[in-house]
């Protein structure tokens, strides 16, 4: 058997194989060739694709270069959702690489946020992390830390350092021995198919009878929609980091395994795919 | 941003929701400038009301530092509503320039994105029936 420790890092290292092009209209001075790269699952898109930015910039004009932003297949990609979220929730099932559509203009208002500098990443980052921790702890552990602690998860993050940003994040994890668990699992529910941007409500990791609750627990109360019934068809996949986990897995584990580095288990629900 | 305003300010009569024990006057006279809550103040609730069908929730909202204080500071929100919509709403109502940020914290400790609902917020935040908002011009928490 595995140890549970290789799972943080085969989360950690899941890597998604892109390739970017530019859209069709961007006005260039000539041919811009499509640019490939690995995508890191728990980042985000403009932390990663400076590289890209810079190779798109080469063939065009500098007054045509604004804000970069992504789309798929008509989609703009929201860069304040971890790469890892935005490719289960809208390319689950297709072919690799992901083909991301690269833009300069016509920035859509509507979708998405601007992302001005890195700093706005980590801010957003450094939310979500501390909303988490008030769902999980009350707020206690992440303000029981220090500055620098909360800059070496950003850190960690940002230059892909695993043991950086497990030395820290650890103690985010930690409950005390006499609970099961966390005071409410940090977990956002999305799908493709409504109009609201996600699910989150207050979730317990046990039962009132002592019994832990499971993803399915989760999804049975939250997302029920979302549940095969005991003689249907299956019409749904429920995915973290591209994987459908048992829906018995303990809810516990998979908030101290699978969440990303924001500390919320992002799981995407999606139609089954019909082949 | 109109369809806010109607609805806005709330006054005395939501007296309809018998369930949330406290009933408070309405905050309608301006009440001193951020008051410093403890630091324990606002943690998740425990249960949650059968208020689920209710469209809007209620929201107290509380200036930071200098920033201008609202003279009613208790709006009925729609659950939709985004704390990117809220933001519009204030800085419309405090008459700030459009260039002026506006930062919306949750619990005294972090900034919800832009995108994120209100419902939601109040559903993981909220207590007492209420869900408290701090709102600033400059960013008040790290």
């Amino acid at each position: 058997m595995t140890d549970d420790k290789d799972v943080l890092r085969d989360v950690w290292f899941g890597r998604i194989p892109t390739c970017f092009m530019l859209y069709q209209d961007e006005i260039t001075e000539r041919e811009a060739e499509p640019y490939y790269l690995l995508l890191p699952r728990i980042s985000y898109l403009t932390l990663v694709t400076d590289k890209v930015k810079k190779h798109f910039q080469k063939v065009m004009r500098q007054e045509d270069v604004t804000e970069i932003w992504f789309e798929y297949e008509g989609t703009p990609l929201k860069w304040h959702f971890p790469i890892g979220l935005l490719f289960d929730l809208h390319a689950s099932n297709t072919a690799l690489p992901w083909n991301i559509t690269v833009h300069f203009k016509n920035f859509p208002e509507k979708d998405l946020l601007h992302c001005p500098s890195k700093d706005v990443i980590e801010a957003h980052f450094m939310a979500c992390v501390k909303e988490a921790d008030a769902l999980k702890h009350k707020s206690q552990v992440i303000n029981e830390m220090q500055k620098k602690d909360h800059k070496q998860l950003w850190m960690g993050l940002q230059n892909d350092k695993f043991d950086q940003f497990w030395a820290i994040n650890r103690k985010l994890m930690e409950y005390p021995p006499e609970d099961s668990g966390f005071r409410y699992i940090p977990f956002r529910i999305y799908q493709v198919t409504t109009e609201r941007p996600f699910i989150q409500k207050l979730f317990r990791p046990v039962a009132a009878n002592g019994q832990l609750n499971t993803l399915g627990d989760l999804l049975k109360e939250v997302c029920p929609a979302a549940i095969t019934p005991e003689d249907g068809e299956k019409k749904n996949q429920v995915m973290v980091h591209g994987i459908e986990p048992m829906l018995e897995t303990p809810i516990q584990w998979l908030s101290e395994h699978m969440s990303y580095p924001d500390n919320f288990l992002h799981i995407s629900i999606i139609p089954q795919p019909t082949d | 941003m109109a369809e806010v305003e109607k609805q806005l300010p709330l006054s005395p009569q939501d007296g309809s929701r018998g369930e949330c024990g406290e009933e408070r006057p309405n905050g309608g006279t301006a009440v001193g400038v951020a008051e410093p809550a403890p630091p324990s103040a606002g943690s998740p609730v425990t249960e949650e009301p059968a208020e689920d069908t209710k469209k809007k929730i209620d929201v107290l909202l509380k200036a930071v530092g200098d920033t201008p204080i609202m003279k009613n500071k208790k709006w009925a929100v729609e659950r939709t509503r985004t704390i990117q919509g809220l933001i519009d709403f204030i800085k419309k109502f405090l008459k700030l320039v459009a260039s002026e940020q506006l930062f919306i914290y949750v619990n005294q400790s972090f900034a919800p994105s832009p995108d994120q609902e209100v419902g939601t917020l109040y559903e993981c935040f909220g207590s007492d029936g209420k869900l408290v908002l701090h709102y600033c011009k400059s960013q008040a928490w790290g």
